[in-house]
């Protein structure tokens, strides 16, 4: 299949701060892919290099083809782009918002008014569309924004952490949303520090974290690459942790990571947990929690980089 | 999804990376069109438009008319003019704060990622605010004319006086829109409008003889753009001298045009 978004060797510098140092990543025509990362890592800079907004200071990048540098007005044609928060005018209705973008982008005055009509019913405004936008709530400012996004029937769209700050029920209408597209045709690259995120809609995932992209994968390649498990446990008695830590270093050959009163490591043997709960039981250890679970974003991060997602500088700003 | 990656005939790069010039237009009024929708659900704005300016009039005329010139109808016949100066320089303050708002909350970001000419958010908001300027401006002149005043020229003149307010505006409105863009807050760009605006107009010829000042202060007042400006439009209103103030009021706001357009234009470049 092929690549509307390509990109080699992004290089992006603010001052003294490396944004981006050295990204490929590629999206395939009518797929999600999902750039993973913490705060800063670099991935709103890759977005707006993408949009046209940045330009990069090394590297190259192609969206359908077109240069995002020497053929912007070209890429511009193609995609739409929806930000962290939301870019909608506060001060026009929301039937007014959709109007303008309509017209910017050439449609006639009835044609855009088509468009915004079916637009707001699509995502449940039709009821608010004469309302200012500031009397919205977020959850509606943020729908009205990805509505705003896809006036013009972009070919590829770009989210930069579209679900942050929503609640689960709005996030999975989302979700919904992002799916119906791409089965349409259209490509997305999507931005998020969920990892759940990614799963739920992405075809292939890069993390990318201080400006470097670390893994590339589907999904589950990269859940398979991060691998293991997370086992913890708790004695009832933190004077027991030691004797704890012992018992999982031996059965599970690994190093635990170990804290005042839980001792965790990282497990791919599903019958370790019960022999665990064995070994302590025989010693007379009594366990107040025994827990598996799927690493968590920070976890898989920690096992990709070697340090975890707060250890970055806070780049945000410039970001 | 070929065609999209491999444009089966990729077009001329320059031809299309320009947009058309009737299309430039048409994106300006459009984002014009926007801007002067806003105060239709903006209430404030329209006070700030239209009661604003009244009030001003009306507080000038009826408090201070009598003290500095014997009569409220007196006093507007010398101050309206100055009044007039000072409610646009005002205006430009709301100027940086849209623009402020517009970058702070995205707006510029989705613009500048359409297919639109470059300079369209910019022109159709400058578009907007000549309307914006030459309602508030009719206003100032219908209601002073109401309370006595009397314009002692021609029509042409009035013209003229629009249009220099309008080309002078225009120009220092790159000031609070520089402040705009180095500042995180809308509300960081009222600020400018008492800090500049109140001492440049108060300082200068817009509502009393300059010669009631002490000498220092007439020193400044001499080369205060607002008193070339006000000196200007005044004359241009009751008659008087026009061609030296409104030569020096031009060459002002070349100046402060030539500034802080390029400043305001490089820290934008900065801020994204």
């Amino acid at each position: 299949m092929d690549n509307t978004i390509e990109a080699h060797g992004l290089v992006k510098r603010f001052g003294a701060t490396t944004a981006l140092d050295g990204v490929d990543l590629a999206a395939r025509t009518g797929t999600v892919l999902a750039v993973l990362g913490p705060n800063g890592a670099g991935k709103t800079t890759a977005v707006r290099i993408l949009a046209t907004l940045l330009q990069p200071d090394e590297g190259r990048a192609l969206v359908g083809g077109y240069d995002v540098v020497a053929q912007a007005q070209q890429v511009r044609r193609l995609i739409a782009l929806t930000g962290q928060y939301a870019a909608v005018d506060e001060s026009l209705t929301g039937v007014e918002n959709l109007l303008m973008l309509g017209r910017l982008l050439g449609q006639s005055r009835a044609a855009a008014r088509r468009r915004a009509a079916e637009l707001l019913e699509q995502f449940s405004l039709a009821d608010a569309g004469g309302r200012a936008v500031k009397t919205y709530s977020g959850g509606m400012r943020r729908r009205l924004d990805l509505a705003a996004s896809l006036v013009g029937r972009p070919r590829v769209l770009y989210l930069d952490e579209p679900t942050t700050g929503l609640d689960p029920r709005a996030r999975s209408d989302l979700w919904e949303v992002i799916r119906d597209l791409t089965g349409d045709g259209v490509t997305v690259l999507l931005t998020t520090q969920y990892m759940e995120e990614a799963d739920q809609l992405a075809d292939d995932v890069v993390v990318i974290d201080r400006g470097r992209v670390v893994a590339v994968g589907t999904p589950d390649q990269l859940k398979a690459q991060v691998g293991r498990q997370v086992l913890r446990v708790s004695p009832v008695s933190a004077a027991d942790v030691p004797a704890v830590a012992r018992v999982v270093t031996d059965l599970s050959g690994v190093a635990p990571e170990v804290t005042r009163d839980a001792v965790s490591a990282q497990v791919s043997d599903p019958g370790l947990p019960p022999a665990v709960l064995q070994r302590l039981t025989d010693a007379d250890v009594a366990v107040a929690e025994l827990s598996l679970r799927k690493p968590s974003l920070d976890e898989v991060f920690f096992a990709l980089t070697g340090h975890h997602t707060d250890d970055n500088d806070d780049w945000s700003a410039v970001a | 999804m070929t065609t999209i990656t491999h444009p089966a005939s990729p077009p001329a790069a320059a031809v299309q990376q320009r947009v058309g010039p009737l299309d430039a237009v048409r994106h300006t009024l459009t984002l014009a069109w926007r801007s002067l929708v806003q105060i239709r659900h903006n209430p404030m704005e329209l006070g700030d438009l239209s009661l604003q300016p009244l009030m001003f009039v009306a507080l000038f005329a009826y408090v201070f008319g009598g003290a500095i010139a014997g009569s409220p109808k007196a006093f507007l016949q010398f101050g309206l003019a100055g009044i007039i100066c000072q409610n646009a320089l005002f205006l430009t303050m709301n100027t940086g704060v849209a623009v402020n708002n517009d970058i702070t909350k995205g707006v510029f970001d989705r613009f500048r990622s359409l297919p639109i000419a470059r300079s369209a958010p910019l022109a159709g908001r400058i578009a907007a605010d000549v309307v914006r300027q030459v309602w508030s401006m009719a206003i100032l002149l219908g209601v002073g004319t109401l309370l006595g005043f009397r314009v002692l020229t021609n029509p042409v003149s009035v013209l003229g006086a629009v249009l220099l307010l309008l080309v002078f505006t225009c120009a220092f409105s790159w000031l609070p829109v520089l402040v705009a863009m180095l500042v995180d807050e809308p509300e960081k760009v009222m600020m400018l409008g008492f800090v500049v605006v109140f001492p440049l107009t108060f300082a200068s010829s817009a509502f009393v003889p300059v010669s009631t000042m002490p000498g220092w202060m007439q020193a400044w007042v001499a080369v205060n753009p607002a008193t070339l400006l006000v000196d200007a439009v005044r004359g241009l209103l009751v008659g008087g001298a026009v061609a030296a103030p409104a030569l020096g009021a031009l060459a002002w706001a070349a100046a402060i045009g030539a500034v802080c357009a390029p400043l305001a234009l490089r820290a934008f470049r900065r801020r994204s």
